[in-house]
């Protein structure tokens, strides 16, 4: 078992993990935040994405160790029920969202897009949010989600 | 049935009514829940493509410390099959493996790692069995069928059915033609993996979880499988990460993860690997198929005779019905006065093929509006005139007796070709730059239930609590295509309340009547109607209550927003429901729905087809393709659907896009294929799903024909639109190359092929020629209805 | 869930103690863990013992662009750090961002893409996969079943980066039991699927560096199926450098994913060195490539498709150079 402290939606845990642990692992089976999603444990469909010191990365192919003393941020750290994120609003405008399970890892992707560019073009959305495979809707709710909450839409 | 929206409520564009949920993440998908004491499961699967079992060795799986449960195929020795016609699976191989994947063995322990090594030690001692991969071998091979030991060994299903005189259609035809298609198989790919949860609760009974689009086929399976009264099981069914036809069968890990439950009396939880959902598939059959039309020299089909040999792979599955789907559907969009449909399923050692979004319609859709655009070609006609002159027209009966009520497909078709431009472009657009154009056709919902019964095929209660607060109560599960509000969404029209106000539980065998499951495209038209049914009922009450109370005429008291409205007085709705509550006691209403009886002929293979309403749509695909490198690029696709009324307008636009996405990834990429047995690459690097860059603008158009039995007109829009678009792309590559591709996907290096065929002065053809060398019997000759146009 | 097998892990704080513990047995380098970490959950490592891992290892991040122009990339800078960098050369910043998708940018590293192991559509697959079939050369086996016939494994080098480092002439610097050494990058490779690298296994890849490159017009083209996620099937680099006549004083032409190692065409090259550069010479080099490399049926689309598409890439990256 390896000693790693990481900060998670803002709080400080400390955790015994084994060596092999991957961050997708430790953040839903060890913190319960199972808002991450996986659909391939193989870096392949990007439904995994959590934000470390802010980037999306992919949590599957994470050891835990290695994102000792890191910020790492998930779908539960960026906005409630009551008081949700504008991204998280916007997707169901947008009906950006229909079976659910890839959105949690969008919306992060476009977070961590908007946070550095809060004015991208349509195509740098799609290029930000190329590595996450939607199956249900086409993408086209996705963009018109992303879009309407950057800085010049809002 | 049909009542008029005048609330507003049904056709404004909402979100989902779980929109925020899941964009907070709080969904809780099957793999997201656990039990203290939960032990994980794991399940040992064939590396054999046919192999008897001589033995199977757990001893040293069972001595791995954390280990508390083995299973075999000795330990849940009764068949079953989804359709009561193909009861061929088992939920561990008994005897016999069929394919690389079919579940052997499961185990369950303590911890994932314990279970995944303990599948290592479990020994299995093959005797290898002659190996079938196509259909060419399943036809010839006449040792060690996979199934059985008849004559005619590797056939699942054969049928061979002619309405009309089609030998006669095809005399007075000035003009036939004949094709060869072949639309190659592929998987659904729905991002969440399939998982089930089985769970003792503390009163005995086994509860059962399960990501499936069908808990109460899944019911009636696990009683079965485990010989146990239903009473004794509870399902409920999981929001499902996408289901797309993936997860409306019954499959090993559920009946496993129930009996794993109830020998180890702990909670246990098998998720599937992706590589699993490859194995379990139940996706798209590869079709190979031939038709042959006859036209007069206007146009007019005279006849029409289809033939379809299907790749099942391993077990039946719904493949019965699939393989008819294959050939009944042709007659819902062109009037064919004399039809002939031959088909055949075969076995072959691999993952069993199912039901995937269009059900055995796509692969028939693509040959059959592909072969037109050439028959147009042929006669000297534009694509559209050719189909026009052979739609469909409203409330007629096609030759093979099925029903058509609403249809919009003439709307579909002008929508589409105007906004597009399509008969200015098609021939002028520069070389490498093409557009095609195609239609196609849905059920909404299946007439007959998947196993005989005359109860219905849905179910709705709701109940209303003294806060005035309603609840709905449905069996049908929510795979993303928005069933759920869709439920709150009738019943807050005819109740005057908000989508989102409302309570809806769904999917629950203990909790929510029976509604057969989210295949078919059958939610929205017979949930709805169940729904709308028990929300008349209680309207009803609530208004009847109101004006006894009031003591004015009924007629006078009607159903506001929140409010139920007497003349001048507005009652808030939780008031008068209580007023309805004093009135009449627990206000609880049930609806139901089940199909017309008369919408179907009687005749073998007529249980199939039939359907309360079709949907219909038209697409036009704006293609680019590079002649060098053979690379087809989708520009921008226009999608009209004909719906019947869009009770969440942004939902239905989602159902469109998501349709045109999928479709594009059979027509361009997708492929489930074999080296041998042996799958080209179970993952989702290998199994190619297009990306966001992939994605052209989609035009979605919804055309509403208000539907006469559909809850307020509505018909379906989760599976239709995805048809059309397959052939627009194929037609359109086509226009840009003047090259026929008749097998899809369109792969670059099949591009090129048909290019070089051109080149070398060929017909710049790439597709089969043969068929397998097969003899169908004799068709049923069935008389077609007196109303039907014949020859 | 698909979980990694049980390991250890080590993370030195210097290179000479990471050198030390890939010494062991079933020691493995990790730098972002993109490409080591599926295949390890693939179970394609079965020796695997120990991830040693860099991240404490000072000095291994960083873009550092000097004076005379050269560039040296830190080992463990991130493709994502690569792709952003104005200062680089834009052929180096597209193939970088040309490398699977946005996410593994962000993790995945310049060092890990350039030892990216060697891919086969017989090796790369999953559990059961690899229980049904009879293992292959790389996986331990006997023979290689994508060329029964040969001795040699066929795995295929699938590294974007790597072509386009051949063609500008990058060196690698590398640090083992022996001290530092520096070679130049297409000496790090060797066209055997198995042994593809030429540093051995105790040796670590610190820094590339890039000479300086002024006046040198280079370009990078990917084939694959997807925008996105997607290995190349071909990679085409090509640098050249044109006199004021247009005469092509200077060409590499490197193409990726058609075999073990990155392939320098020099029969391309010769055509073009020494002529001036029009589209005549352009489609003679173009043409010259198409028979140097045999890509073979291990990958996505077909070894004939692939081969085909070899001079069309070619030309059209030669062509935009012009």
């Amino acid at each position: 078992m390896e000693p790693v402290t990481l900060t998670v939606n803002g709080a400080t845990r400390r955790l015994f993990v084994p060596p092999q642990r991957t961050l997708l692992e430790t953040v839903r089976e060890d913190l319960g935040l199972t808002g991450t999603k996986h659909g391939c444990e193989l870096g392949e469909c990007g439904a995994c994405t959590v934000l470390i010191d802010g980037v999306p990365i992919l949590s599957c192919l994470t050891l835990t160790v290695n994102a000792t003393d890191c910020e790492i941020v998930t779908i539960e750290g960026i906005g409630s029920m009551t008081e949700p994120h504008p991204l998280q609003r916007s997707f169901g405008e947008h009906g950006a969202a229909q079976c659910g399970y890839c959105t949690p890892a969008m919306i992060l992707t476009a977070k961590a897009l908007l946070d550095r560019d809060p004015n991208p073009s349509e195509e740098t959305i799609a290029e930000a949010i190329a590595g996450n495979m939607c199956r249900c809707t086409g993408y086209l709710s996705i963009l018109s989600a992303v879009a309407a909450v950057t800085e010049e839409n809002q | 049935m049909r009542s008029e929206p005048h609330l507003g409520i049904v056709g404004r564009a909402a979100p989902r009514v779980d929109a925020l949920a899941q964009a907070t993440g709080r969904v809780k998908y099957l793999d997201d829940l656990s039990y203290s004491g939960m032990l994980h499961g794991k399940i040992l699967r064939s590396t054999e493509a046919h192999a008897r079992i001589v033995a199977v060795d757990t001893s040293a799986a069972k001595a791995l410390p954390g280990v508390h449960g083995i299973l075999t195929g000795e330990d849940l020795p009764v068949a079953f099959g989804l359709l009561p016609v193909s009861q061929d699976e088992h939920a561990l191989a008994v005897d016999k493996v069929r394919h690389i994947g079919d579940p052997i063995a499961a185990v369950a322990a303590e911890h994932p790692d314990i279970a995944q090594r303990a599948m290592e030690l479990i020994e299995v001692t093959y005797e290898s069995l002659p190996v079938v991969t196509t259909m060419t071998e399943a036809v010839e091979t006449t040792e060690e069928p996979i199934h059985g030991d008849g004559p005619r060994n590797n056939r699942d299903r054969e049928i061979s059915l002619e309405f009309g005189d089609v030998d006669a259609g095809f005399d007075i035809a000035y003009h036939i033609r004949e094709d060869v298609f072949f639309y190659q198989g592929n998987n659904h790919a729905a991002l969440e993996a399939h998982g089930a949860l089985g769970v003792v609760e503390d009163d005995g009974r086994l509860h059962v979880f399960s990501s499936t689009q069908v808990p109460h086929y899944l019911h009636r399976i696990l009683a079965k499988v485990l010989e146990m009264p239903e009473s004794r099981i509870r399902v409920t069914a999981t929001p499902t990460g996408g289901g797309f036809g993936a997860k409306t069968d019954v499959f090993s890990h559920e009946l496993v993860a129930g009996q794993m439950a109830l020998i180890t009396g702990r909670p246990v939880k098998f998720v599937l690997t992706r590589e699993e959902v490859f194995y379990a598939h139940r996706g798209r059959h590869p079709v190979l198929m031939w038709v042959k039309t006859g036209f007069t020299s206007d146009g007019r089909i005279t006849a029409m005779s289809f033939r379809t040999f299907i790749d099942g792979g391993a077990y039946g599955s719904y493949g019965a019905a699939s393989l008819l789907y294959t050939g009944q559907l042709q007659t819902i969009t062109y009037r064919i006065p004399a039809y002939r449909f031959e088909g055949v399923r075969l076995f072959t050692n691999k993952p069993a093929c199912g039901p995937k979004r269009g059900h055995g319609t796509p692969q028939p859709r693509f040959g059959l509006e592909v072969h037109l655009d050439k028959a147009a070609d042929d006669l000297g006609l534009d694509p559209v005139t050719i189909r026009k002159r052979n739609l469909v027209s409203p409330n007629t009966v096609t030759v093979n007796h099925l029903r058509i009520t609403s249809c919009g497909l003439t709307e579909c078709i002008d929508r589409v070709v105007a906004d597009s431009g399509y008969l200015d472009k098609r021939r002028h657009l520069p070389q490498g730059h093409g557009i095609g154009f195609a239609i196609g056709a849905y059920m909404s919902g299946a007439g007959l239930p998947i196993y005989f019964n005359d109860m219905p095929q849905s179910e709705v209660m709701i109940k209303v609590d003294r806060g005035g607060g309603v609840t709905v109560y449905s069996m049908a599960a929510d795979c993303g295509q928005g069933s759920t509000t869709m439920l709150a969404t009738v019943v807050g029209e005819a109740l005057g309340l908000d989508p989102s106000d409302l309570v809806v539980i769904t999917a629950d065998t203990d909790l929510t009547p029976v509604d057969l499951g989210s295949y078919s495209s059958r939610v929205t038209f017979m949930a709805g109607n169940a729904a709308l049914e028990a929300a008349l009922k209680l309207t009803d009450l609530v208004l009847t209550a109101i004006a006894d109370e009031l003591d004015i005429d009924q007629d006078a008291v009607e159903i506001g927003h929140g409010v139920v409205v007497a003349g001048d007085r507005e009652i808030p709705w939780a008031e008068a429901a209580r007023i309805a509550e004093a009135r009449w006691g627990l206000l609880v209403t049930t609806g139901t729905y089940k199909p017309p009886k008369d919408i179907k002929g009687d005749y073998r293979g007529a249980g199939v087809g039939p359907s309360p309403a079709y949907s219909y749509s038209a697409c036009v695909a704006d293609v680019k393709c590079d002649p060098e490198t053979g690379h087809v690029s989708v520009e921008r696709v226009w999608l009209a659907h004909d719906v019947g009324r869009a009770i969440n307008p942004l939902l239905v636009r989602g159902q469109i896009e998501g349709s045109v996405h999928m479709a594009l990834g059979e027509v361009l990429m997708e492929e489930q294929t074999f080296r041998g047995a042996l799958h080209s690459g179970p993952s989702l690097l290998d199994y190619k799903i297009p990306t966001v860059l992939e994605m052209p603008r989609v035009e979605s158009i919804i055309v509403e024909s208000i539907d006469a039995e559909g809850p307020f007109g509505a018909k379906e829009v989760g599976q239709g639109p995805l048809l059309p678009v397959i052939p627009a792309v194929v037609n359109a590559v086509h226009d840009a190359l003047g090259i026929r591709l008749d097998a899809i996907p369109l792969r670059p290096d099949k591009v090129l092929a048909a290019l070089d065929d051109l080149e070398r002065g060929g017909p710049g053809r790439y597709g089969p020629t043969d068929l397998p060398d097969y003899t169908f019997r004799s068709p049923l000759r069935v008389d077609p209805p007196p109303e039907a146009v014949t020859v | 869930m698909l979980r990694l097998p049980p390991l250890r892990y080590e993370a030195p704080s210097t290179l000479e103690e990471a050198v030390a513990l890939l010494a062991e047995d079933g020691a493995l380098l990790a730098a972002g863990g993109s490409d080591l970490v599926p295949n390890l959950k693939r179970r394609q490592y079965p020796t695997a013992r120990t991830i040693v891992s860099l991240r404490r290892v000072a000095d291994l991040v960083g873009i550092r662009v000097e004076s005379d122009g050269t560039i040296r990339i830190a080992a463990l800078t991130t493709l994502a750090t690569v792709v952003e960098d104005s200062r680089l050369p834009k052929v180096l910043r597209e193939a970088a961002g040309a490398v699977a998708s946005p996410q593994i940018r962000n993790q995945g590293t310049v060092g890990g893409n350039l030892c990216v192991d060697t891919r086969c559509d017989w090796l790369n697959v999953p559990d059961t996969w690899r229980q049904a079939a009879e293992p292959c050369l790389k996986a331990g086996g006997e023979m290689c079943w994508v060329a029964p016939a040969k001795k040699d494994c066929w795995a295929v080098s699938s590294s974007d980066l790597a072509p386009v480092m051949v063609a500008l002439g990058a060196e690698v610097q590398l640090i083992g039991p022996d001290g530092r050494r520096s070679i130049p990058i297409e000496q790090l490779y060797r066209n055997d699927g198995m042994a593809y690298l030429t540093k051995t296994t105790e040796e670590i890849l610190t820094e590339v560096v890039i000479g300086p490159h002024a006046g040198l017009r280079a370009t990078y083209r990917k084939l694959r199926r997807r925008g996105s996620i997607d290995f190349p099937i071909l990679g085409v680099a090509a640098a050249v450098r044109l006199d004021d006549a247009d005469i092509c004083t200077e060409a590499r032409i490197v193409l990726g994913a058609v075999a073990s190692a990155p392939l320098r065409v020099p029969t391309s090259e010769e055509v073009l060195v020494g002529r001036t550069y029009n589209a005549e010479t352009i489609a003679e080099a173009a043409e010259a490539a198409r028979k140097l490399a045999r890509p073979l049926n291990n990958t996505d689309l077909t070894s004939r498709y692939r081969t085909r598409m070899i001079p069309v890439f070619v030309r059209r990256a030669l062509e935009e150079l012009g």
